[in-house]
């Protein structure tokens, strides 16, 4: 009964996303306000029926019923709780359903919060909203109907796939979603000002918060999956350049580029026809994943994969939203009025170079994502793009824009000088090398790859300090005025001397964890004892222990200094599969990372690694994160300003 | 003067997507996994495996040499869908003028020998490939994989996964009767 | 027609209730579908994978000289899995990954280098097992792609500020300089 009005509840959903996309839309052509207003009233209920959805889904879960298809394939009634609950998005219908719960969130919250926004504006801006939202609950309603009955139930469920009854899945799929639909609100934005007509720098200084919020979001969610990845998979490798990272990398680096464009159309009102390019792409590119993993074009992870007619229904509303927002943009684009010139040497300049190294990065990762597959189309041919072609590509973009990203905040808008810039940054240049030489010398073997990543992360890192110094004026004020100062600054300036210092700390992270990892692999026997990185571990055998709804074999070593750290190998029952639990024993300058496997011979299968400084990576992610929610907080983005006369006419300025 | 142009590049991204949309609908429902043999139109590897008996004769590259049309099916007694696709071998090897031989891939003997005994032995010649060697030869990545071999020793065809009907009627088949004729 | 095929295959679509095939957990037999499971994780839009037992993890006999076994690590992290898809040899748990490593030993023992090595490979399995794409007219444009896109876009920059009132006539101008192009042609402002 509860799984039919939840099914009741999509249906209903759908229908009032299509009042919500045509209704509004037309009101706010005719300048009908009772119309536009329905927006608002629209996306709300939306969201409630979505979560009302949402919540019928979880019930069954809870109370494992399995007349539901999707509850017997992926559930069972011996799992934990929290593997109940979170093993609802854990399969495609279900995640689906979180995708919808997300997108209507975020258009509800535009309905509340965007009361800055002017009438017809956010009318039209919803209305779009309502239109993705009809495409993704059309979706789910006709090829993944979470809601489909089985009859008769079975007694028992297949259970959900052992590696995601991990707590990663409770937090990496909601903050990932929330991350790509987030920057819908931004796609939704863009085409409401395509329609317009015109992009007021007003325009950016609505879209940067919701952008602001995606990115830290998908921040949080790429950060989190890597982390993930690096604990459950039992080597410590963090990212593979799998097409399905690929898949999350490149709305965010467009979501990156889009942020830091915003602030040029703000502060300078140019660069308008880009970044609105920019804002439809990085949705469109957040869509082009979804379509990636789940049609099985791809070599992916799924076998629900290789479901071609949800891969065409997700083709469909791919170029139905890509392809109308990009008509709409070759139609208006050219007719969008031009802003202010300046100076290569400025701030503007700086961005622009951000922007242009960050668009070239995102293709790359999709040039490198596509070509196997554009290939074998044209000529049969089978290649594989891993990482050791993104490492030749994707990295050496990275260079120029850390460079660039350590000179570019102290530079001044409008017009600046090269020279007395770098001269800024010559201090935080000179010690990166001297550091740089310096790890040179105190290793041996040091790989290129990494020492560049460090020599440019103290760089990084030296620069945004000296920035940071000279805004709190530290050398002219001393201590406690700048600490005074400090309180007195935007948030915004604060959120991103967090964001780009935790860039160099994410960087220091990979250079360190990819170029000086230590490990032993091998055949342990009982009181072995094995010396890395100046840990002594000494094997104590296995012995066999129970878990809820696996045996785990535990393996306990002895480490001098640590204590005792235990990995597992899990069997699960349902459905019949191992996972290793590697046991991690983290520090700030590394971990210690060991993993027991089957016996051999006389003793087991153990491996050991010692991953230096690897912690940082995440670190940093989290604190780029945190730098957007700072940032987020900021008055001037939270107020916004309130130009009412750059709404009404729909006619391009010409 | 310059409205025509401008519209064209903006309408560059809309290009891009229409023509890669046309791309991925092309794409949709092919399996991207599916390597094909780089085997195929060659030789097939020169190798010697045992048989299942002490003394019995196993298979060699020379059996497939020797003018018949040959199927070469990769398979293990702990392949579910090796199970799955037996029945399919047992019709098989009745066809007539094609001889049906096997490699147990990285199996134990007495295994192979009680999954033949429960469900039939359809191969003329079975060869134990006990380390999987010879599999990697063939370019093997996974059981069942089946091959067809012309008289002459030469590689025709490849398929990866459990025969069925479609395959066997679709594509095996009338391969196998063009190299008859 | 292919995909009705495929969908037909008991492998792929067992039905709703084999989701997850009740294979014995060392079955090499799921084939793709078994060891590509541990890259669903890395990054979870993912989370909806089926049938993949996590393979048990052994290690190999390592080669005697310290220097010998770390290339033998090297040219394995260059080699691509065939059964998980998007996992090197070297990171893989797959009894193929490990028959494959041990290839790799066996033959850089025997005194060959790398490029015999992945020759040997190449010629079974096809250039897809190098996790490098080879540099050959078909993948120029992968190869070259990321840099001429990078200097077309510095190029075009800096020529357009060089040359503000020329009408445009570059062909590859990304949608970034097409702004900026927006803007100059259309500046009304002498500023």
């Amino acid at each position: 009964m509860i799984a039919e009005l939840g099914h009741f509840a999509l249906i209903l959903a759908f229908v009032v996303a299509l009042a919500q996309g045509i209704v509004p839309m037309v009101g706010a052509a005719r300048g009908h306000g009772p119309s536009m207003k329905l927006a608002d009233t629209a996306a709300v209920l939306q969201f409630l029926l979505v979560a009302g959805a949402f919540a019928a889904l979880v019930h069954a879960y809870v109370t494992s019923d399995f007349s539901l298809v999707n509850v017997a394939t992926n559930s069972h009634s011996q799992k934990p709780m929290l593997y109940k609950v979170t093993g609802v998005w854990g399969n495609h219908e279900g995640s689906l359903l979180l995708w919808a719960l997300m997108l209507t969130l975020f258009g509800a919250m535009v309905a509340l919060f965007g009361r800055n926004l002017p009438d017809g504006f956010r009318a039209r801006a919803l209305a779009v909203q309502g239109l993705v939202g009809v495409g993704f609950l059309a979706f789910m309603i006709f090829t993944s109907n979470p809601f489909a009955r089985l009859d008769p139930a079975p007694l028992e469920g297949n259970g959900l796939n052992p590696i995601l009854q991990d707590p990663g899945l409770a937090f990496h799929p909601p903050f990932l979603y929330a991350g790509y639909v987030g920057i819908s609100i931004a796609f939704s934005f863009a085409v409401a000002a395509l329609i317009e007509g015109r992009v007021p720098p007003s325009w950016a200084r609505w879209v940067r918060p919701w952008t602001l919020a995606a990115w830290s979001m998908l921040t949080i969610g790429i950060s989190g999956g890597s982390y993930w990845a690096y604990y459950e998979l039992g080597w410590g490798g963090f990212w593979f350049w799998d097409p399905v990272e690929n898949a999350s990398l490149m709305p965010w680096l467009a979501a990156t580029a889009l942020l830091h464009s915003a602030i040029v159309v703000e502060k300078r009102d140019t660069l308008k026809s880009w970044t609105i390019l920019l804002a439809i792409l990085a949705f469109s590119l957040s869509l082009l994943g979804t379509f990636l993993v789940r049609s099985g074009v791809l070599t992916s992870v799924h076998a629900f994969a290789s479901d071609p007619t949800r891969g065409f229904f997700i083709l469909v509303f791919l170029l139905a939203v890509t392809g109308g927002a990009l008509t709409l943009y070759a139609i208006r684009a050219p007719a969008l009025k031009p802003g202010g010139l300046f100076q290569t040497v400025s701030r503007e300049g700086s961005l622009v170079l951000n922007n242009l190294l960050l668009a070239v990065a995102t293709a790359t990762v999709l040039c490198g994502t596509l070509y196997p597959l554009i290939l074998d189309e044209l000529t049969g041919a089978k290649v594989t793009v891993g990482p050791p072609y993104y490492n030749l590509t994707f990295m050496p973009i990275m260079v120029p824009l850390i460079l660039a990203l350590g000179i570019g905040p102290l530079l001044p808008w409008k017009r600046g000088s090269l020279t007395s810039t770098l001269a800024k940054v010559k201090l935080a240049a000179a010690l990166a090398v001297l550091g740089g030489i310096a790890i040179v010398l105190a290793t041996t073997d040091a790989p290129v790859l990494a020492v560049v990543g460090f020599v440019l992360a103290f760089y990084l890192g030296g620069a945004v300090l000296i920035e940071f110094a000279q805004r709190v004026q530290l050398m002219k004020l001393g201590p406690m005025g700048a600490l005074r100062r400090l309180f007195g600054l935007p948030r915004g300036a604060i959120g991103m001397t967090l964001a780009h210092f935790g860039m160099a700390v994410s960087v220091i992270g990979i250079a360190a964890a990819t170029g000086f990892a230590q490990d032993h692999l091998g055949v342990m026997k009982v009181d072995d004892t094995v010396e890395i990185a100046g840990y002594r571990l000494t094997f104590r055998g296995v012995e066999d222990v129970p878990g809820p709804n696996y045996t785990a074999t535990r393996g306990r070593f002895e480490v001098e200094g640590v204590g005792t750290m235990l990995p597992e190998t899990r069997k699960f029952r349902a459905p019949p599969m191992e996972t290793t639990e590697a046991a991690i024993h983290s520090t700030i300058v590394g971990d210690l990372y060991v993993v027991v496997g089957e016996k051999t011979g006389a003793g087991y299968a153990t491996r050991i690694y010692w991953k230096p400084f690897v912690m940082w990576i995440w670190a940093g992610g989290i604190m780029m994160a945190f730098g957007g929610f700072v940032s987020l907080s900021d008055r001037r983005l939270r107020v916004g300003a309130p130009v009412r006369r750059a709404v009404a006419q729909a006619q391009p300025a010409e | 003067m310059n409205g025509k142009y401008r519209f064209l590049l903006a309408a560059l991204p809309l290009a891009v997507v229409i023509g890669l949309s046309g791309f991925f609908y092309d794409r949709l429902g092919k399996d991207p996994g599916e390597l094909p043999s780089v085997l195929i139109g060659k030789p097939v590897p020169e190798f010697t495996l045992p048989g299942l008996e002490d003394g019995a004769p196993g298979l060699a590259s020379a059996d497939l040499r020797s003018g018949t049309v040959t199927i070469v099916n990769v398979f293990a007694s702990w392949c579910a869908p090796c199970r799955i696709e037996h029945p399919m071998l047992t019709a098989l090897a009745k066809v007539p003028k094609i001889r049906l031989v096997g490699i147990a891939y990285k199996d134990k003997i007495e295994a192979t020998r009680a999954f033949l005994g429960e469900l039939g032995n359809p191969y003329a010649l079975i060869g134990a490939d006990v380390t999987g060697r010879v599999a990697i030869d063939w370019g093997v990545y996974g059981v069942p994989e089946t091959y067809l071999v012309s008289p002459g020793g030469e590689i025709v065809w490849k398929h990866v996964g459990p025969l069925d009907e479609t395959v066997i009627r679709g594509e095996l088949l009338p391969r196998a009767e063009k190299l008859l004729k | 027609m292919k995909f009705l095929l495929r969908l037909s295959s008991p492998r792929r679509r067992p039905g709703p209730f084999a989701g997850r095939v009740p294979l014995s957990a060392r079955d090499p037999g799921l084939r793709r579908d078994d060891a590509r499971g541990w890259r669903a994780l890395a990054l979870a839009t993912v989370l909806f994978l089926s049938a993949v037992p996590a393979l048990a993890i052994g290690v190999d006999e390592p080669m005697a000289d310290p220097a010998m076994e770390a290339k033998a690590r090297d040219i394995a992290r260059g080699l691509r899995c065939l059964v998980c898809q998007n996992q090197s040899i070297e990171d893989s748990n797959a009894p193929l990954a490990a028959d494959l490593r041990h290839i790799v030993r066996e033959r850089l023992a025997a005194g060959e280098d790398e490029a015999a090595i992945q020759k040997y490979l190449v010629d079974r399995y096809g250039e897809w097992v190098l996790m490098r794409p080879p540099f050959e007219p078909a993948t120029y444009a992968l190869w070259f792609g990321p840099a001429a896109l990078l200097l077309t876009g510095v190029g075009v920059i800096l020529w357009r500020r060089r040359h503000p009132a020329t009408v445009p006539e570059a062909e590859a101008l990304t949608a970034e300089e097409r702004a900026r192009l927006d803007r100059l042609l259309k500046d009304e402002d002498p500023a």
